[in-house]
């Protein structure tokens, strides 16, 4: 069904205006008997199917005090799950050569499963899913292993500088909000975490009434229909949980924290946009001028093709249920810290004062629109999209419209966007990396 | 156009699809020299184009490692007719996307593309192929930006560190002993002169491999290719030397100290790779065996000592079967707390011994198979992995063939041939293992701030 009408999709782009109300992409929708919303396309072209289910179960639903309880319970989804063991699940797993995944940031939790398409392999592979999605166990053995190998990753990052740098970054731009927590959490938090602590999060936050259920591959809709009520109606019951809270304004901070590296790791950024923000598409597109678009943009033109400073220089939205941070990012050694930093900022200021030029918006819109038919191009980015629309509760006809979204953004909407939107003095910063010795 | 002529598109689109979905690789030579392969697959109205050189860093010379690596960062300078930073703009303009990579055996350059803009792609590849123009200006920037990538890359990453140094002992003679991105002092002493003795030496077309997958016509493709790369003159090629690796004559052990928190364990065996496709069977049997040992949450080493044992955090197990040079069955691993990692190795050599004596059941073999099977098909989903697949085949002189016999050679192995291959590599005479000594992180007390402590900057 993908390649049934996605040639329709490159015609409709070079005539956009007439034809932006066709279907990119032929999603199915409905909700099941208990609430979970159902995301699913229908494509036969191979002989697998790519499914996912996600709750409002990320890190911002932890408490401070038990930073990390909402990984560790995706984590230990499937250390038993129930009549089968964790050996066992990883075995029948393997036997049917099918995959279980994880799907983990500030807002989502999930589970996703890539598996064959034929009879014995899909419905072994769902069974399993089903099972770790409705009755996972929590066992103690394993609950005291894995957040034992949590532990041990959260110490090695206190190593690696880009680690460093994004923990104090999140807490520099959203203080005490949720989305400040590490998604990990935290050494404290974790050792504050008991076993039981696991199934009441779970029974919680892993409810029909929140879930996102999304499909593609080789499947029947009548099919699709019957997975989806499967899983919707063994999952706990009771109301989705409360929506995150907005995060309130912050002061920003500078932080300079050492660590042995050669080089200086340095963030910059500020609260941005949600993903159903009305700023989205001028912001978005913007961003691809000023550090979105690779060799297109303005800081890797500013650090590294000019300068040299550095082998990446970036910015981006991260676009949350609430609104997630503007980060502008790059790496350089010791002595061009500072200069760097400066660039970045003087960089930034210079695009909020002035916006894009009218050539650069033309090439930022040429390289959106024209590379459309790669954002869809495997099952597995639709498979991203359909999470998207459904978590965020984005309009069915997201994808249908997105390229004239993104054609009909003006300089002035880009340049009023960021006014408003990105205030180069509120910008916090972080630097991690060897202390100038002066 | 109208609705109804899209739609009546749009079928025979889906038609084509499914004819073409399992379509052979369609193999050509122009008469410079250029190989173009092209894999037809039409689900979506995209198209990857990659150029393989082979030429990666095992083609270098000591003292100027790197430059393999360096001259791909070059290939984005600019030429007579496409000045510096015109490639990526005008792939970005009609909506590409592109980069490149160096590895040790190959130097590869790719574009994703809208499938009606592959001409554009072919245009600009073939120009920089013959045309290249290195300033001193533009090497003099490019080769910071380079070191800042070997910064990031390597010297702030322990257990790449460990790893460029661990290959460094295990080889002795073969290039494959020196890192990707060049040693620091190489690199500090590389000049723009030898980027253009690299680009001299080794770009031309028939050193090369054009690998196209994606919704296109073959005949369409290399009539494209005729037009763009078939003007490029050949080039006569240096002679290349084998270097082989003389046996290990006995166990190798380094410690590299690095500031980190964990320590890190690095083993590699020396082993063969695929060479004759019809008659190795080893490299076969060695994946199979790489797959029963940590293919899977439960499988024998995961469970043994991460699951049941808890002595390790991590570990994998990995080993390639294709290669220009000689191969390496490996195992990485990070203690749990409280295990050294003289611990954890004593425990990977009891498994290991375990499998060397005893064998791997029918049930754990047939689960390593499984995945096999299931991920061949699971590569489909995607035509840049299979232009990665294909171009590897073709730089490394494998016959393509290889990717539809793949599966039925590894489902051909025993559980015999997995037992045996593990008792003929995992041998201690032909083992290199490293150690990462973490060095603390913390600088001594005093008014500088710590970690976690606000501070003005």
């Amino acid at each position: 069904m993908i390649t049934d009408l996605l040639p329709r999709l490159l015609l409709a782009l070079a005539a956009w205006t007439a034809l932006a109300a066709h279907a990119a992409l032929p999603i199915q929708h409905w909700t099941t008997a208990e609430g979970a919303r159902v995301y699913f396309v229908e494509s036969h072209n191979l002989p697998m199917l790519d499914v996912s289910v996600d709750f409002p179960a990320g890190s911002a639903y932890d408490a401070p005090d038990k930073a990390g309880l909402a990984r560790l319970t995706q984590v230990m989804l499937d250390q038993g799950a129930g009549q089968m063991s964790e050996e066992e699940i990883a075995n029948r797993l393997a036997d049917v050569g099918a995959e279980l995944g994880g799907r983990f940031d500030r807002d989502r939790a999930g589970v996703t499963l890539r598996t064959l398409s034929s009879a014995k392999e899909r419905s072994e592979a769902l069974a399993i899913l089903v099972d770790v999605l409705q009755h996972p166990h929590f066992p103690d053995a394993a609950f005291q292993r894995e957040r034992n190998r949590m532990l041990a990753e959260l110490k090695e990052q206190e190593a690696q500088p880009e680690d460093v740098a994004d923990k104090a970054f999140y807490r520099a731009v959203y203080g005490t909000h949720p989305y400040g927590l590490p998604e990990s959490g935290t050494a404290r938090g974790l050792n504050q975490v008991k076993q039981e602590d696991l199934a009441r999060f779970h029974a919680a936050h892993y409810v029909a009434a929140g879930a996102v259920i999304s499909m593609i591959g080789d499947l029947s809709r009548t099919e699709a229909e019957q997975l989806a009520a499967r899983i919707s109606a063994g999952l706990p019951t009771g109301p989705a949980p409360a929506s995150i809270a907005a995060p309130v304004a912050v002061k920003p901070e500078t932080l300079k924290l050492s660590l042995p590296s050669t080089q200086s790791h340095i963030l910059m950024g500020l609260q941005g946009m949600s993903r159903t923000d009305p700023d989205y598409f001028p912001l978005y597109v913007g961003n691809y001028v000023l550090g979105g678009g690779g060799f297109d943009s303005r800081l890797l033109e500013e650090e590294r093709q000019k300068r040299g400073y550095a082998y990446s220089a970036y910015s981006y939205f991260n676009p949350l249920v609430q609104p997630g941070p503007l980060e502008i990012g790059l790496q350089t050694r010791q002595e061009h810290t500072e200069d760097a930093l400066k660039v970045a900022h003087e960089t930034v200021q210079n695009f909020v004062a002035q916006g894009p030029t009218q050539a650069e918006l033309t090439q930022a819109k040429g390289n959106l629109v024209g590379g459309f038919p790669l954002r869809l191009d495997t099952n597995k980015k639709i498979l991203e999209y359909l999470a998207a629309i459904g978590f965020y509760r984005l309009p069915l006809n997201y994808l249908d419209t997105w390229t004239s979204k993104v054609q009909a953004v003006s300089l002035d909407q880009v340049r009023d966007a960021f006014r408003r939107r990105v205030n180069p003095d509120a910008l916090s910063v972080v630097v991690v990396g060897p202390q100038a010795t002066q | 156009m109208n609705i109804i002529s899209f739609f009546r598109w749009a079928a025979a689109g889906l038609f084509l699809a499914t004819a073409s979905a399992h379509a052979a690789v369609q193999d050509f030579k122009l008469d410079n020299g250029l190989r173009v392969l092209v894999q037809e697959d039409a689900r979506a109205p995209v198209v990857v184009s990659q150029v393989w050189y082979r030429a990666g860093s095992m083609d270098e010379f000591n003292g100027t490692t790197g430059v393999a690596h360096l001259l791909e960062h070059m290939m984005f300078q600019g030429t007579e007719k496409v000045p510096a930073g015109q490639f990526s703009k005008q792939i970005a303009a009609v909506g590409g996307r592109e980069n490149a990579f160096t590895n040790l055996d190959y130097t590869t350059y790719f574009q994703q593309l809208p499938k009606d803009q592959l001409a554009l792609s072919m245009k600009l590849e073939a120009d920089r192929m013959a045309n290249l123009k290195i300033s001193d200006e533009t090497y003099n920037k490019e080769i910071q930006v380079v070191m800042e990538e070997r910064r990031m890359r390597t010297e702030d990453k322990p257990q790449a560190m460990v790893y460029e140094r661990a290959m460094s002992v295990a080889y002795q003679e073969h290039p494959y002993r020196r890192p990707i991105i060049g040693w620091m002092d190489d690199l500090e002493h590389m000049t723009a002169q030898d980027a253009r003795d690299w680009y001299r030496r080794w770009y031309a077309p028939n050193n090369a491999t054009l690998v196209v997958v994606g919704d296109v016509k073959a005949n369409d493709v290399v009539a494209l290719a005729r037009e763009y790369f078939g003007p490029l003159p050949a080039k006569a090629l240096p002679a290349r030397k084998p270097q082989d690796e003389p046996e290990q004559k006995g166990i190798k052990r380094i410690n590299v100290k690095a500031p980190a928190k964990l320590p890190y364990l690095l083993m590699g065996w020396h082993a063969p790779v695929l060479r004759d496709v019809d008659r190795d069977q080893l490299p076969y049997a060695l994946q199979l065996l790489a797959g029963v040992l940590d293919g899977h949450d439960s499988a024998r080493l995961q469970k043994a000592l991460v699951k049941e044992g808890k002595l390790a955090v991590n570990l994998d197990v990995g080993y390639d079967s294709i290669a220009r040079g000689p191969g390496m069955f490996y195992l990485e691993a990070t203690p749990s707390e409280g295990v050294t990692v003289d611990v954890l190795e004593k425990a990977i050599r009891a498994e290991l011994d375990k499998v060397i004596a005893s064998g791997v059941s029918e049930q754990e073999l047939n689960r390593a198979k499984a995945q096999v099977i299931a991920s061949d098909v699971y590569q489909r989903d995607s035509g840049f992995y299979q232009a990665m697949q294909i171009g590897e085949l073709a730089t490394v002189g494998l016959p393509l063939r290889l990717l539809d016999e793949r599966v039925a050679k590894l489902r051909a192995v025993t559980a015999d041939e997995v037992k045996a291959a593990a008792a003929q590599i995992i041998q201690d005479d032909h083992l290199t293992v490293a150690v990462l000594d973490p060095q603390p992180i913390e600088p001594k007390p005093r008014r500088a701030p710590v970690p976690g402590v606000k501070n003005d900057y």
